[in-house]
């Protein structure tokens, strides 16, 4: 499998990384390139096989359902880049 | 003496302030002198020599009372990853600009609990996405280190090449670390230092600005075995904030440090004999299995068939988890923040001009694997072989104690040699498994190449035996006996 610089440009998209157009083709020849050194996992008999999702074994721990964080929006707001009141802004998304 | 105090293993400044030969606030100022002298290694990204000398001021307040905790007075660096509270927190990315955390990470938090010090916070490659540290966005971190005859600069190793190079060049005398495919152990080889990636689960995550969270594990980078053990000892520990988090008890690291090896067995994995190693890497291998030999271990040939896969697996599980850990950063709540036109041109100016290339590269990558009609091609196939290289350690360590390999396939790099990412991936050859199967595996200086750099041995074990990978570790070391520091061309 390989990417042409238009599939580029729609996962940049999807990842929301504004990509320079000149960069695309560069770019697909890096990925081409991982995807190429990543395709020799296909020579592997895998029939049969659990996925391993995590190496811990134990069961996910379980806690009572009630607020043990919270309540400090300062802490929250602290670090943005730009609020209002007890609010983080962004650019308008309705008309 | 004072002037030379930044030159102490943890161990020794330990001994030397529980006997009153020197104070707290001494042996930081040397530190904080060490870390003005060695600036031009890049290996802080920020420094708290204020903080750092007030913490010193309690810890000698403590040791008069008779009340010191175990590294109590005892100053360190940590890796620019954890999150530090009101402490610029960079993970080496300019997406993070002026991030000051209002909570702290836990293994930190242990780590001032016991009675740490504070230096500052240590340059790595963005977002631990790198093997040489020449991703950061603060610049490249120098190697102490310089070729027999040669002054070009050396790469550190990466990701926590910040922390490795302090420790080599004395500007901490201990530091955090963070390994995700070799992390810790590469950069440790790198420098001549001694590094252990723990148990998945071991270390805390919670507060750790986040990679791949299901390889990602905290550790400590030393100058000794003892030091590592003195330090996981406080870095472990079981912790609800974290679901990964292990409830298993932290045992007595220290405690069985005896470098006796007799009637346990070493596996030597022969996978592990690459195309085209080079043959300074298999005799230093040679000369490891002849030290544990002495030490009474049986060393045993040992099959993990599935090496060959794990970079591959590696390099499409990494960047998926990634892909979707670093969606948060959006130029909303923290960080850096690009304007745009509307909502979505904000987010792609942000994260477009945020991220490095390397990042950016993995990112592409952990999108596209995960994206519709590709998941089950890579990502699941790349788990499946999770499983069977996990497998493969399991049956191994049902004849074997420990394993004994390479720590890399060779010794530090000149900046700029390595341009091409598959090649810089290949330096993860040998540490990438350990973190698949979530076992703990250290990095221990074996000896010097025909060049003059450090070269690293491995020990991996079984999950939770740590006691096992550090006593392995400590024969080695005993038998290496490996006392030769950088020179300090830093301070002409």
């Amino acid at each position: 499998m390989s990417v042409d610089p238009a599939t580029v440009k729609k996962i940049a998209r999807l990842a929301r990384l504004r990509v320079d157009e000149a960069e695309l083709p560069a770019l697909a020849e890096e990925v081409n390139g991982i995807l190429h050194f990543v395709e020799q996992l296909q020579a592997v008999d895998v029939t049969g096989v659990e996925p391993l999702t995590s190496v811990v074994h134990v069961a996910l721990p379980r806690r009572q359902d009630v607020v043990t964080d919270g309540g400090d929006a300062e802490a929250v707001l602290a670090n943005a880049p730009n609020r209002i009141e007890s609010f983080f802004t962004v650019p308008k998304v309705v008309e | 003496m004072t002037s030379e105090l930044n030159r102490l293993t943890l161990a020794a400044a330990k001994e030397g302030l529980a006997a009153r030969e020197f104070s707290a606030v001494e042996l930081t100022k040397a530190l904080v002198e060490a870390m003005d002298a060695g600036r031009v290694l890049n290996a802080y990204v920020t420094e708290t020599p204020e903080a750092a000398l007030a913490q010193a001021a309690e810890a000698d307040a403590r040791i008069a009372k008779g009340e010191a905790r175990p590294l109590e007075g005892l100053p360190i660096g940590v890796k620019d990853l954890f999150c530090t509270k009101g402490v610029l927190t960079t993970a080496a990315s300019h997406i993070l600009d002026g991030f000051k955390p209002t909570y702290e990470s836990t293994v930190t938090a242990n780590l001032w609990r016991d009675g740490a010090v504070m230096l500052g916070k240590l340059n790595m490659d963005e977002f631990a996405m790198g093997g040489s540290n020449e991703t950061s966005y603060y610049g490249p971190v120098v190697n102490p280190w310089r070729r027999t005859g040669d002054n070009r600069p050396l790469v550190p190793g990466g990701s926590s090449g910040g922390s490795a190079a302090a420790v080599a060049a004395d500007l901490c005398l201990a530091a955090t670390g963070t390994d995700t495919g070799g992390s810790i152990r590469q950069p440790a080889a790198f420098t001549g230092i001694v590094g252990i990636k723990p148990t998945y689960g071991r270390c805390s995550r919670f507060g750790i600005v986040a990679f791949a969270s299901s390889l990602d594990q905290a550790g400590p980078m030393t100058k000794t075995v003892r030091d590592a053990a003195l330090l996981l000892q406080s870095m472990a520990g079981h912790d609800p904030k974290d679901s990964t988090s292990v409830p298993t008890p932290v045992p007595d690291y220290s405690a069985g440090l005896t470098g006796d090896l007799r009637g346990r067995k070493i596996g030597v994995p022969k996978e592990y004999r690459v195309d085209g190693m080079p043959a300074e890497i298999e005799k230093w291998w040679a000369q490891g299995m002849e030290w544990l030999r002495d030490a009474g271990a049986e060393i045993v040939d040992v099959s993990l068939p599935h090496t060959k896969y794990a970079l591959p697996a590696y390099y499409i599980v990494a960047p998926a988890e990634a892909s979707s850990n670093l969606a948060r950063y959006d130029g909303v709540r923290f960080g850096l923040r690009v304007p745009g036109k509307d909502l979505t041109e904000m987010y792609e100016n942000t994260r477009g001009e945020g991220f490095g290339k390397e990042v950016r590269r993995r990112i592409l990558i952990g999108t596209y694997v995960l994206s519709a009609g590709y998941y089950d091609a890579y990502y699941t196939r790349a788990q499946k072989l999770r499983r069977l290289i996990s497998n493969d350690f399991e049956k191994a360590f049902g004849t074997v104690d420990a394993i004994l390999a390479p720590a890399t396939p060779s010794a530090a790099f000149a900046s700029g040699e390595v341009a091409d990412p598959i090649a810089m991936y290949l330096n993860d050859v040998f540490t990438v498994t350990a973190n698949l199967a979530g076992l703990p595996a250290m990095s221990v200086p074996a000896g010097l190449s025909a060049e003059g750099l450090p070269l690293g041995l491995q020990v991996i074990g079984k999950a939770f035996d740590e006691p096992m990978v550090l006593n392995v570790g400590y024969a080695l070391e005993r038998a290496a006996n490996f006392t030769t520091k950088p020179e300090t061309w830093w301070r002409a």
